[in-house]
Order: C-alpha cells, then structure tokens, then sequence
C-alpha cells in the first residue's frame, strides 16, 4: 500500500491532474470559469423544462434541487467512466516509452471527474440556499454515499480502461450502456412515478439509482423513496452494495493482469 | 546478486504476436474465435539474451535497426515485461527511453519541465530546485514562458536533454541522444558523458555511432536478430558491427518452390563475391511438380534498383524439361556493388508467369583493380589516336 502512494507517485498524479485541468479551457475566453457555467447553464435548462413546462415531480418538495442533485451525480458516473474508458488509449505515448505506475493515469481522470463534482456540488449548495431547504443530520450520510458511487466509477473505469486497449467497441457499447442507464435511472422522473412496486425494487438493485435516491434523502428531502424504505430490513438491500465492492474488485484485477500487456498492445 | 553488479540479464525472451490484422473490435476476436484461425505471425525479438552490466560500467549496446536493441531497453526499462528469463536490476533506472516523453505542445516550457519531472518521479519541490539549472543548459532562458508548440525541434530536444540528465538515476540510460542540437550543444552533451565515464556513473548507451562507443564504452555487445552475436572490448564490437552492416543482405531473399538457384563463379564453387570482369554462372535446376514450366527468364539487378541485364530461355531457343539443370553463364562487365538475381517461371506460350521472384540470391562484384574503365557498365572501348 505505501508504495502507492510515494512521493513520487503522489507528484505524478498532481501534475497529470493539473495538466488536464489547464488544458481543458485552453483557448476559451472564459477559462476556468466554464466549470461552473456549464453546470449553472445546464441547471437552468431543467429547470425551465422540467419545473416550469412538464410540471413533473409537483409533490415532491424542493424538486428544483432534488433534481439537480441527481443530475449532478449522474453526470459525475458518466463523466468519470467515459473519461477513464480513453485514457489508457489516449496516454498510448507515455505508456509506449516510460515506466510509470499505468494505475496513476486512470486515477487521475477520476480526480479530475471529482474535481468537477466538488465544483458542481457548491452549485447545488446555492440552490439548496435559494429553495430555503432545511438541512438535517442526515447530510452526515453524503460523504459515504459520494465514496460509493466513487467506487463503483473507479472500478468501472479500470475495467472500460483496460479493456479498450485490446477492443476499440468499448467505447460506443459504454455510450449505449450509460444512455440507457440514464433513462433506467429516476434521475429526470421520481421514482414514485412508476406505480409497479416491483419495478420499483428493481431499478433500485442498481448501485447509482440507489446512491443518488440516498443522496436525495440525506440532502433534500426525506420523502425521497430509498432501498431503505422500499425494502425494510429485507437482505436484498444489500444488493447494490455487493455489486460495487465485486465491480471495483473485478475491475482492480483486471487490470491489473492487463497492464502488463499495455505496451505493446496499444 | 553480488553487490557489484548493476544489471543482471538471464535468458531473457521475447515473443510478439503480430496479427495479420488486427482485431481491435469484439466482432474480429468473435470471427477469429470461430473460425479458429488466430491470424497472427509470432515474432521472436530477444532469444534467450543473457549479460552483465557491473556499477560504473559505460556499457554500449550496439545492433541493427530491428535487431531487437529497442525491445531489450523497454525491457529493462520495466515497460514491456518478458516472456521468459530473468532481469535484476540493482539500484533506481532511468525510466525512460525516449528524450521529451509527454511533453505537450499546448503547455509553455515551464509547465513541460515540471510535467516531465513528475514522470521521471520528482515533485514541484525538486524540480523548482533544479529549474533555473535545467533552463541554464538548455540556453533556452527567454522562451519559457512561450507554448512548446512554438519552439523549433532543436529547442524542444534541448529541453528534454537538459530535464533528461538532472533527472540522475543509479543507472542512466542513452539511446541515440548524441547527436541533438547544434555544435555547440553537442560539446556540452559530450562533457557530460566525459564527467560521466570518471565519475563512474553506470551507464548503458545504444547508439550507431561506433566513435562514441569506442570512445566512452568499456565494454560492449552488439545484438543481431535477437541475439547477442558478440561482447567485450568496445573496439572489437565496433568492427563487428561495421562488418555485418556491409555484407549481410538487409533484406531476406525469396525463393521459389518450383526451381532451386545457385550462384557459381568461374571455378564451378558456389559463391556470393565476384569481381569484376569475372565470369557468374546461375545453375537453375527445375524440380518435378505438376506445372509445366516453358520459360525461364532471369535478370541482374542492382540493389539500387536499375535492371541491369536480362535474359529468358525461349530468346536463346533453349527448350526445357522437368528436372533440368540449367546454367546461364554471364561475364560480369558491371560496375562494383550489390546485385540481386530475379527471375521468373513461365508456362503455356511462354508469357503466362507461374512464379516470380522478385529477390532472389544476392551478390557483391567488387573492384577490379586493374579496371581501366569507371562506371555501371564495363564496355568494350578502344581509344585510337589520329
């Protein structure tokens, strides 16, 4: 463990970091003041959209925010996974002519990905101020649920990463995956909308549907339904669970097998 | 592993597979998996290379392009792993192979040294320490703060150099830096590697440039077609290595399965080496198959490309049967250098090709000394005085 982080990879993976930071704005006028923009704009566009036009999600209270919050950590996962799925690929140059740990560059385009979460998440903080919420101890619950769907992404993203290397459809099967994820997951829609209870337990055994209806409830509102409420004390509730900690480990020695051959496969 | 040795290299292999085409997409994996063809050509790069390299060695590795020099770097380099064999590496490696390895265009030459530091395992900390000197050999003192993309190649390569050798390691390793940058800067670069050999750094250098091994080194191997052909004295392997560049064919020579060739020079003897106004003969010998072979055209061409003389069997109305041996016999009034034979196996009227070698057996003709005539072709010529 210590290994990992020495000092010298601690220093690698701030410099790739920053490296990917400076040359995301490179050339715009606004500079580092799109990433908050961006969100601020998208946010915007919901709003109008779905609050104002469709009227959706009328009873829930606050759904200003409790819809920006899912589309927050949605757009996290995706932003995360899809990033680390070309990054191996992309860094091909220094894979093919230094010794450097393969492991640092895909953990830094999941620094990057929280980064961006940390900026989008002050976002949702101005929003929780303007919609007057009532924050309660149940926001202590965030950071875990945070470090879960980090988990999940960085165990995915090692897979994806690993795998793309040896098959290029990786990437247009993962677009198909995540746009269906987005439409299975109740990011836009409640969960309540749909009147099949059991559908409604199914789409929870999904670890980010779970994560972001948790996410809700700890932050905006208590009448988010969650695994917790729908399942009670039932062991199915630790489904989403176990699925994140074999991803992430699936993922882990994969790629660990897999870096080896990085080199020539490329 | 004793104390004084640096690197220790047993049995070392490496194989690549190359396929024929790549199944970079989950439907070639899905084709190739059912029809059981695997489709790749395996390429043996290192066979079995075993060395030694003791602390404060100036070992040089010398071979050809392809000779599997680069391999064996990225091996020791720790970016490929090997198939089979053994390396022990005693004290920190360079850990790369190549000068200005993730420098980018679109970051200025401050931010490029900081990055290339980090990959080379250094933090801001100990790189802000090293900068100003870094920036100081590069001669580069006033374009820092501009775009690498808009250095020339020589600045973008006295960079890396400058970065490349304050990053010091245990062990260095060189591979073809020499010749960067003006003369100027290659006095520099050569005082380096002068501090280097008296103070005792180990260092591995790979280059073509056998006056700098035979300069620096104290001890060599010269690497051939994934194997070490030989080791020791820098000299020595400097001659080797300056023989196989001139008189081994670089390219493999083709053959056909229908007929066998052979070069042979006046006395009957197979050989590769003529001289000049000597006389070759093509001995071609038909084996028994079922194509019917009418023709027989073979031609002399220079290994630059001109076709130099031709000839077929039906011109000559010389009629052939399976199981013949033929001898085309010319006198070699050609200019010195290297020839190959091609030649071509026609049947029906004598035009339809059933099989053609395009490189076949290759030959060196050297000078006549005695020649009283320059050029590509040696012509009967008479002066005459009115």
């Amino acid at each position: 463990m210590k290994q990992y982080i020495s000092k010298q990879n601690r220093a690698l993976l701030s410099e790739l970091v920053r490296t990917d930071f400076k040359l995301r704005y490179q050339g715009s006028v606004l500079g580092y003041a799109w990433s908050l923009l961006r969100p601020l704009l998208l946010f915007l566009i919901l709003y109008i959209v779905f609050v104002k036009f469709l009227r959706i999600g009328g009873d829930i209270p606050h759904f200003p925010v409790y819809l920006l919050l899912g589309i927050v950590l949605w757009n996290f996962f995706s932003e995360m996974t899809s990033q680390s799925l070309g990054s191996i690929v992309g860094r091909g140059d220094l894979i093919r002519k230094i010794r450097i740990p393969r492991w640092t560059i895909v953990f830094s385009s999941s620094i990057s990905a929280l980064i961006n979460l940390g900026l989008n998440l002050l976002v949702i903080a101005v929003f929780l101020v303007i919609n007057k919420v009532e924050l309660s101890f149940s926001i202590l619950w965030l950071p875990l649920i945070l470090l879960e769907i980090y988990a999940l992404g960085l165990g995915l993203s090692l897979f994806l990463s690993a795998a793309f290397v040896k098959y290029r459809d990786m990437s247009y099967i993962w677009e198909v995956i995540l746009q269906a994820g987005f439409y299975l997951t109740p990011i836009l829609y409640p969960l309540a909308m749909i009147t099949n209870e059991t559908f409604q337990k199914i789409l929870l055994m999904n670890p980010i549907a779970q994560a972001i209806q948790d996410a809700r409830y700890s932050l905006v509102s208590h009448e988010s339904i969650t695994v917790h409420s729908l399942l009670g004390g039932s062991w199915y509730i630790l489904i989403p669970f176990i699925l994140v900690v074999m991803i992430l480990l699936g993922g882990l020695f994969y790629f660990r097998k897999e870096s080896k051959y990085f080199a020539e496969n490329i | 592993m004793a104390d004084e040795l640096a690197i220790k290299v047993k049995d070392v292999s490496k194989t690549f597979k190359l396929p024929y085409e790549k199944n970079t997409s989950i439907k070639h994996a899905f084709i190739s998996f059912y029809r059981r063809n695997k489709g790749y050509e395996r390429q043996e790069v290192l066979n079995k290379v075993s060395f030694e390299v003791k602390k404060g060695d100036f070992f040089g590795i010398v071979g050809r392009n392809g000779s599997g020099k680069s391999t064996l770097l990225k091996l020791l380099a720790g970016i490929y792993s090997p198939d089979a064999g053994e390396i022990q590496i005693n004290g920190k490696l360079t850990p790369f192979i190549e000068l200005g390895v993730g420098f980018n265009p679109e970051l200025s030459g401050r931010e490029n040294v900081f990055l290339n530091g980090a990959l080379l395992g250094f933090n801001r900390k100990e790189m802000e320490a090293m900068y100003d000197e870094i920036v100081e050999f590069a001669e580069l003192e006033r374009f820092m703060d501009q775009k690498l993309k808009n250095y020339s190649s020589g600045m973008q390569v006295r960079l890396a150099f400058s970065i490349a050798i304050q990053a010091k390691t245990d062990i260095l390793v060189l591979d073809e830096v020499l010749a960067v940058g003006d003369e100027a800067f290659q006095q520099k670069c050569v005082d380096v590697f002068e501090e280097y050999k008296s103070s005792k750094q180990t260092v591995i250098l790979v280059t073509h440039d056998m006056s700098s091994v035979k300069k620096y080194c104290n001890k060599a191997i010269l690497i051939n077609e994934g194997s070490i052909i030989a080791s020791g004295q820098p000299a020595d392997i400097a001659a080797k290595y300056s023989k196989l560049n001139y008189s081994d064919p670089a390219d493999p020579v083709t053959s056909s399965e229908l007929v066998n060739v052979r070069l042979q020079n006046g006395s009957g003897k197979e050989s590769k080496k003529f001289n000049q106004n000597e006389s070759m003969t093509v001995e071609v010998s038909i084996k028994k198959s079922n194509k019917k072979i009418k023709n027989i055209g073979i031609a002399i061409i220079k290994n630059s490309g001109e076709y130099v003389n031709g000839a077929n069997t039906i011109q000559n109305k010389i009629s052939i049967n399976q199981g013949d041996t033929l001898k085309y016999t010319v006198k070699l009034d050609i200019g010195a250098g290297k020839y190959h034979i091609s030649y071509g196996l026609f049947g029906d009227d004598g035009n339809k090709i059933i099989d053609f070698v395009e490189k076949g057996p290759e030959f060196i003709v050297s000078v006549n000394p005695d020649s009283n005539q320059e050029g590509i072709a040696m012509l009967n010529h008479e002066w005459t005085k009115l």
